[in-house]
């Protein structure tokens, strides 16, 4: 291999997973219109547009949440690590034991902040207390929180405040040891202090994970992201490394609104 | 009030003296008018409060009234019999010679056994309802189910007794009784021949009639869940059963609580469907298939024809009792959800 090849090697990240000719229907509405994209191995790829654009349904339909509802459709090809995820074959469990998910509000389940981060793990292997323990602790120092919660691990994870709570919800999703994060507006319900800490984590989180991220908040998206994908009306109308899409706008669009033009 | 005045008069530009001393005639009849009527508002406010606090009242005043005219007329029977009256099953108007044992015991286990079918029947319907049921299902089963609660327990006693009762006789208890004969324990619970009429047959009509509650309840309740919540479980890989045990249940464990709480409270006070198929024997037995009798179903059966003094006054205790005991129960539901609250906070 000659070095320019190996260069481009380098520039061009593996791909976990490759949208092609994505459509989704919520009923009657079209609300992911032909989206071709990828998500990089390893990088921290941010969705941004105005509300309604698509951009959650978009998380929705990688882990397949959208299965749950009735009415609601996708078309096309997701392709994880080659296999397409839309196949109804696809066992839904497994899949999402792949991909976790952070959602807009702390969503911590009613029970003790430690059986929180043991569910999740519970559901696909059996482990000695110990193990799971340390699985537990490894988990909350992953997503910066066991300092703050290593006295009180067996009290509600509901006393939390939100920002504990998100970092862990954050944290009950990697103890799964999944392959991707959909972090879906992470950040929007918290305060400054606690939303630097969250993406703090994400910039960690990149190392070991794909990581997609919806977000309303520009500068959050060139803060932590790798590669930007600006969506508009179910469109993809721009999609490529954040400083590019930010600096360089290719599409007229996707300049009026990160210039704050519309949106 | 007055404090705004300067800065609008400020803003408006400088108005001349005369300007000012209309305004300030103005704004002075403005607070006298304002004065007025809150002064009006204060006092429906008073009035409010007042009918509100007398409506809490009331709930007291008859409560206190239920529990004194109980005690008072049952006082000759607590005179006559004492704590014996608890223990004793012997029911014999002849000698009035009376206990309340048998009849506490039947309260009990028809209620108990009406919790063990109900409750789980009831979160499975619920949980089907909310999460599995294709949409098109949904309203007609849930408008089914509070049918079921609309039911008066005339019927159910007639529909038990008539149908419900040769049913089990002729099917369900025969098997049941050569299933479990062979089993220690068991083989005391469904020994005996098969009666139809019994503490089984007053325990399953009960249930059929507490299910709506649960089931409804439960229903309300666990759609409160954010779905977002149940997102979340389902988003790690969690199974429908997964989700409801782990998540939605303990999230929504007051109101399931409380829903089997209503349900228990109107088994064990439910006289007429029960009257009809208990059999009514003032006996204690091991079986569930034998005859027995409830509180209420006794003093359902023999008031009409309590003569004597100490017969109505033994019945009045029993009803006491009964009221003793939903009194536990509801206190033992509180003191349970005051313990989980305590475990979670």
């Amino acid at each position: 291999m000659n070095a320019a090849a190996q260069i481009a090697q380098v520039k061009a990240p593996l791909t976990k997973v490759s949208m092609r000719n994505l459509d989704f229907f919520y009923g009657e509405s079209h609300s992911l219109k032909d989206v071709t994209m990828p998500l990089y191995a390893n990088k921290v790829t941010s969705f941004i547009g105005p509300s309604g654009c698509g951009k959650s349904t978009l998380l929705r339909v990688l882990n397949r949440m959208y299965d749950l509802y009735p009415g609601q459709r996708a078309q096309g090809e997701v392709l994880l690590d080659g296999e397409n995820i839309l196949d109804p074959a696809v066992d839904i469990n497994a899949l999402r034991s792949r991909i976790g998910m952070v959602f807009q509000k702390p969503t911590p389940f009613p029970m003790s902040i430690y059986e929180n981060i043991a569910f999740g793990i519970r559901l696909y292997e059996k482990l000695p207390r110990a193990d799971m323990d340390a699985r537990v602790e490894g988990a909350l120092r992953g997503a910066a929180l066991w300092d703050e919660v290593k006295d009180k691990l067996h009290t509600s994870g509901l006393g939390l405040s939100g920002g504990q709570q998100q970092r862990l919800c954050i944290a009950r999703s990697v103890a799964v040891q999944p392959e991707i994060i959909l972090f879906d507006e992470p950040c929007s319900a918290l305060d400054p202090i606690s939303t630097a800490k969250v993406e703090e984590l994400i910039d960690e989180l990149a190392s070991r994970y794909t990581i997609a991220i919806v977000t309303h908040n520009m500068q959050q998206a060139v803060r932590v992201s790798d590669y930007t994908a600006f969506m508009y009306l179910g469109e993809l109308v721009e999609f490529g490394e954040t400083d590019d899409v930010f600096n360089k706008p290719q599409a007229k669009r996707t300049l009026d609104y990160i210039t704050g033009r519309f949106g | 009030m007055l404090s705004i005045e300067p800065s609008r008069r400020e803003l408006n530009g400088a108005g001349d003296v005369s300007d000012i001393a209309l305004e300030q005639q103005a704004s002075q009849s403005v607070i006298v008018e304002r004065t007025r009527v809150l002064a009006r508002i204060a006092l429906v406010d008073r009035v409010f409060h007042q009918l509100t606090r007398a409506a809490a009242v009331v709930v007291l005043i008859i409560l206190g009234g239920v529990i004194v005219s109980l005690v008072h007329g049952s006082w000759p029977a607590m005179q006559a019999y004492g704590f014996g009256f608890l223990t004793s099953q012997a029911w014999n108007p002849v000698t009035e010679n009376f206990g309340a044992a048998a009849a506490i015991y039947g309260t009990l286990v028809t209620s108990i056994i009406a919790m063990v079918i109900a409750v789980p029947v009831g979160l499975g319907v619920a949980t089907f309802l909310t999460e599995l049921c294709p949409h098109a299902l949904r309203r007609p089963i849930g408008v089914a189910i509070e049918l079921l609660a609309g039911i008066p327990s005339i019927i159910y006693g007639i529909w038990g007794l008539f149908v419900l009762a040769p049913f089990l006789q002729s099917h369900v208890q025969p098997a049941l009784i050569s299933a479990f004969g062979d089993i220690p324990f068991f083989s005391t619970l469904f020994a005996g021949p098969p009666y139809g009429i019994g503490m089984l047959t007053a325990g399953f009509i009960l249930a059929i009639m507490v299910l709506p509650f649960i089931a409804s309840i439960s229903r309300d309740v666990f759609e409160t869940v954010p779905p977002v919540l149940k997102e979340a479980a389902w988003g790690i890989g969690a199974t429908t059963w997964e989700v409801m045990r782990y998540v939605v249940v303990p999230y929504t464990r007051v109101g399931v609580i409380g829903g089997m709480m209503l349900g228990l409270g109107r088994a064990l006070g439910e006289t007429m469907a029960v009257t009809f198929v208990i059999g009514n024997a003032h006996k204690i037995s091991g079986s569930l298939l034998a005859p027995g009798t409830t509180i209420s179903a006794t003093i359902a059966n023999e008031f009409t024809e309590a003569v004597g003094d100490l017969y109505t006054s033994a019945l009045i205790e029993l009803g006491l009792i009964l009221f003793v005991i939903t009194f536990f129960v509801l206190a033992l539901a509180r003191y349970m959800l005051m313990r989980i609250e305590q475990k979670s906070a």
